[in-house]
């Protein structure tokens, strides 16, 4: 984390374009979540930049007054990559949902997780594609009847985002609720003090199109993962993530490590090549020299 | 004399390129200009590989009609070869002890068997070199860098240590030696050294001669993934952007390497990316952002044979309908095509300048074969080019930013994260000035305004296209890319026949240059436009956007034009 304000509350991170979630989405608490955790981090309105791609969750950035980068469906992770590499001064944020990260953005998330790209990733997971109004997703449970699957999805298995970022290569992942916004905005900030890529699966449910996965059904579901499990250990992070105990989910920091970050290395290859912002010109051009 | 073309043909893997580029090096050293062309197969080993090299001791335009002088490596190569050639070329090739087992004799063809094979294996104990022992006849029996070309070996080899050296001094020795033994030259093609005397070039291919142009444009990002024949691009910023503190990114994939153009570019960076046709292909979506959202950002695209797949290391021009109306929606955006390797620096500099002025995605468009081809060229002076940056926005402390701000040209001053009260939200909905998302039929009606507003200006701002040749023609050609050069010398070589023609070079594509298009097509009585592509996509543009009627003359062969060629479509024309 790099961007620092002293004086913003989390109300003033709070930009004045009216919210377009439907009433009881658990997107607000996520936004509510969000702004509490920069106010404790004090990032600023100005060094601070949120990127998303499409869908509904991918909307938050507008109701935020940092910079943002509300960019296309499945390619909020290489836009905010450019961002953090051209600047990596920004403290950068990606917010987006279970169908833009995993399904049409699936293609970026391991690059960027094992690159350990310096970002910090925010899902918003509900289990449906919302703006499309209600067909099954990537982590659908398996049988979703949706809006293209009336019969029910006949996949056998769904993503399981923790399990994915963790063998991704991802140096920080994390589970919370939305319905928690404490114990979420505590994860959040966690998430973006960690050095390097950073992913917080957020179970978010949607009211309006998921009648199954709905906020009643994870209300009671969530418990906080064992106070003697050791985030170090992958393999038993992963244990964690694919064996909740039945009917159960586990909320907390699943794993965390120290890896050289994307910035990082960049900045060695530079230092290898010499690196100078105002080397001449000329010196380029004489290399094609006979 | 002072223009001479010689092709060597062979299995790829060979060290066909690389004795090619060996013997381009060291006639540029000795005062000669040069002009390469290859083909190769995609695979990385065995195939058809051809390296062809014009030497002249003038400027050279294109790469040429024909050869004068073949060297076949193995039969594959003679029997692709043989049509061309024609009485009055030379040929030398393996023989005996390597491929071609019977002698070839050829009407009007001075044939000159040379056993490269034999002496690569049994005099030199080293297959590999067999290269050289060609390279060695070459320069020998047509006078073309002999000194030169061994200095250059000296120099190249030095570093592997000194067997190495005298491994291929005695390779180049031994091709030398065979010719002087057993011939006596009968072709009279002799290149001998050119003018040395104040020429500073330098020597550089298609691909990183745009490369170095975006270096001296000032840029600092590059994502891309690899792509035949693109990749060498990203290959030489690999090594430049690091010098300059720069970042190059290896994409995952072409979305990704936009993407992160894109998103580099809002924080600040002059970025870029380099593709081919398919890559292009999967950028349509973030061009379309790019231009909604009024991103500079700069895409080298060059042209391989489509679609699909289609031909990767082949020659073709036909990503201009893609580059120009790609995507869905009305995107707004630039095209520039290079017509040769000096161009391809200069119209770097172009696209970096137009994508900052405007706020807009360029696409500069080169081909395979300029792509590929190295040419010895006037070392480009840095202070010659002017350099333009986008238009900041200056915090004011009192008003709110509005990203898009209606103004007179529709460029509106953009500010980059860290800017104080700068903030705003990049992105791919309509939206109103404040960059709110707004669908009314007023914010989507300027908005579209605006940034097709700034092309009009582009029109005007942009050099008008260089119009060779003067007064009334019977043809006038008009073209495109790196058919450009090839115009040039066909329209010279007609004009010295006594025919009345002209031709008009453009190097904006789009938006065009209307005006002097049709001015231009005024004082010809007809429009022929030469392309490498099936649907005649320039003369369709053309015809669409000003109305006059071209000729159209595609050929889509997987080869460029040869100035012949376009000369007997003049003359047929007329």
């Amino acid at each position: 984390m790099t961007a620092t304000a002293e004086t913003l509350k989390a109300k003033d991170y709070k930009s004045d374009i009216r919210v377009v979630w439907c009433p009881g989405c658990g997107d607000y608490g996520v936004l509510n979540a969000v702004q509490n955790a920069f106010a404790a981090l004090k990032l600023t309105i100005d060094n601070t930049v949120c990127v998303s791609g499409i869908g509904c969750s991918s909307r938050l950035p507008y109701f935020l007054k940092t910079y943002g980068f509300h960019s296309l469906h499945g390619r909020s992770l290489p836009v905010a990559s450019g961002v953090k590499l051209a600047n990596p001064n920004l403290e950068v944020v990606v917010f987006g949902g279970d169908g833009d990260l995993f399904s049409i953005g699936g293609g970026h998330f391991p690059h960027v997780a094992r690159k350990n790209t310096d970002l910090t990733c925010v899902m918003m997971d509900n289990h449906v594609y919302g703006l499309t109004k209600g067909q099954a997703s990537p982590t659908s449970t398996p049988g979703t009847v949706g809006t293209l699957t009336p019969f029910g999805t006949p996949d056998p298995a769904a993503v399981n985002p923790l399990a994915y970022s963790l063998t991704y290569g991802a140096t920080f992942v994390a589970q919370g609720f939305s319905g928690d916004p404490k114990g979420l905005s505590q994860t959040v900030q966690q998430a973006i003090s960690h050095k390097g890529f950073s992913f917080v699966n957020i179970i978010s449910p949607c009211l309006t199109f998921n009648k199954v996965d709905t906020f009643d059904f994870f209300k009671d579901s969530f418990i906080d993962l064992p106070a003697d499990h050791d985030k170090s250990n992958l393999v038993s992070a992963l244990d964690k993530a694919v064996n909740p105990p039945a009917g159960k989910l586990y909320s907390g920091i699943f794993f965390e490590t120290q890896r050289p970050t994307l910035v990082e290395n960049l900045k060695k290859i530079n230092q290898k090549a010499k690196a100078d912002k105002n080397r001449d010109i000329n010196t380029f051009i004489d290399e094609f020299k006979i | 004399m002072s223009d001479l073309i010689i092709r060597i043909g062979g299995e790829g893997g060979e060290g066909i390129i690389s004795a090619g580029d060996m013997v381009a090096e060291a006639a540029c050293r000795s005062g000669l200009e040069v002009l390469t062309f290859k083909t190769f197969p995609a695979e990385i080993r065995g195939g058809y590989a051809m390296y062809q090299i014009r030497f002249s001791k003038d400027k050279i335009l294109s790469e040429g009609t024909g050869f004068q002088v073949f060297c076949a490596f193995n039969q594959e190569a003679l029997d692709k070869n043989k049509k061309e050639l024609i009485p009055g070329t030379v040929l030398i090739y393996d023989f005996p002890g390597g491929d071609i087992e019977q002698e070839v004799k050829m009407d009007g063809v001075v044939t000159y068997p040379l056993p490269m094979s034999k002496i690569a294996k049994k005099d030199l104990d080293m297959y590999r070199a067999k290269n050289m022992v060609a390279l060695g006849a070459l320069s020998y029996m047509f006078d073309i860098a002999k000194e030169d070309l061994k200095e250059l070996i000296r120099q190249k080899f030095g570093k592997k240590g000194q067997a190495v050296v005298d491994t291929n001094l005695k390779a180049i020795e031994s091709g030398e030696n065979y010719m002087k033994e057993n011939y006596k030259k009968t072709d009279p093609y002799t290149m001998g050294l050119g003018n040395k005397t104040g020429k500073d070039v330098i020597i550089i291919s298609g691909n990183e001669a745009a490369g170095l142009g975006a270096m001296i444009a000032g840029c600092n990002f590059l994502s891309a993934y690899p792509i035949t024949p693109a990749t060498e691009v990203a290959n030489y910023m690999s090594s430049a952007l690091p010098k300059r503190d720069g970042t190059l990114v290896q994409a995952e994939d072409e979305m990704a390497s936009l993407a992160q153009v894109l998103g580099a570019s809002y924080a600040g960076a002059k970025a870029m990316t380099s593709t081919s046709g398919p890559g292009l292909s999967l950028m349509q979506e973030l061009l379309g952002y790019a231009s909604m959202a009024e991103l500079p950002c700069v895409i080298v695209d060059v042209q391989r044979g489509g679609p699909s797949t289609g031909l990767p290391t082949k020659h073709e021009q036909s990503d201009l309908f893609m580059a120009v109306h790609g995507g869905h929606g009305d995107a707004s955006r630039i095209v520039l095509s290079a017509e040769n390797v000096a161009d391809a620096i200069d119209l770097a500099v172009d696209a970096f300048n137009l994508a900052e002025k405007y706020q807009i995605p360029v696409i500069l468009l080169t081909d395979g074969s300029l792509g590929f081809r190295t040419e010895s060229v006037a070392r480009p002076d840095p202070k010659k080019y002017k350099i333009i940056n986008r238009d900041r926005y200056k915090p004011n402390g009192s008003d709110k930013y509005l990203r898009y701000k209606l103004t007179e040209n529709g460029i509106s001053p953009m500010s980059q994260p860290g800017d104080p009260g700068g903030a705003y939200i990049s992105t791919g909905l309509e939206h109103a000035e404040s960059s709110a998302p707004s669908f009314t039929p007023e914010d989507h009606n300027r908005m579209l305004d605006k940034r097709f507003g700034k092309l009009k200006d582009v029109v005007d701002f942009y050099p008008a296209p260089e119009v060779q040749g003067e007064g009334q023609a019977d043809v006038g050609v008009i073209s495109w890319g790196s058919t450009l050069g090839t115009v040039r010398e066909a329209v010279n070589m007609a004009r010295k026949e006594g025919l009345k023609v002209k031709a008009l070079h453009p190097k904006l594509v789009w938006p065009l240059q209307e005006k002097q298009i049709l001015a231009f097509a005024a004082t010809c009585k007809k429009i022929l436009v030469p392309e490498v592509n099936k649907q005649g996509q320039f003369a369709e543009i053309l015809r669409g956007k000003t109305g006059i009627n071209p000729i159209s003359y595609p050929i889509y062969g997987g080869l460029p034009f040869s100035p012949k060629q376009i000369l007997e479509k003049i003359k047929e024309a007329m």
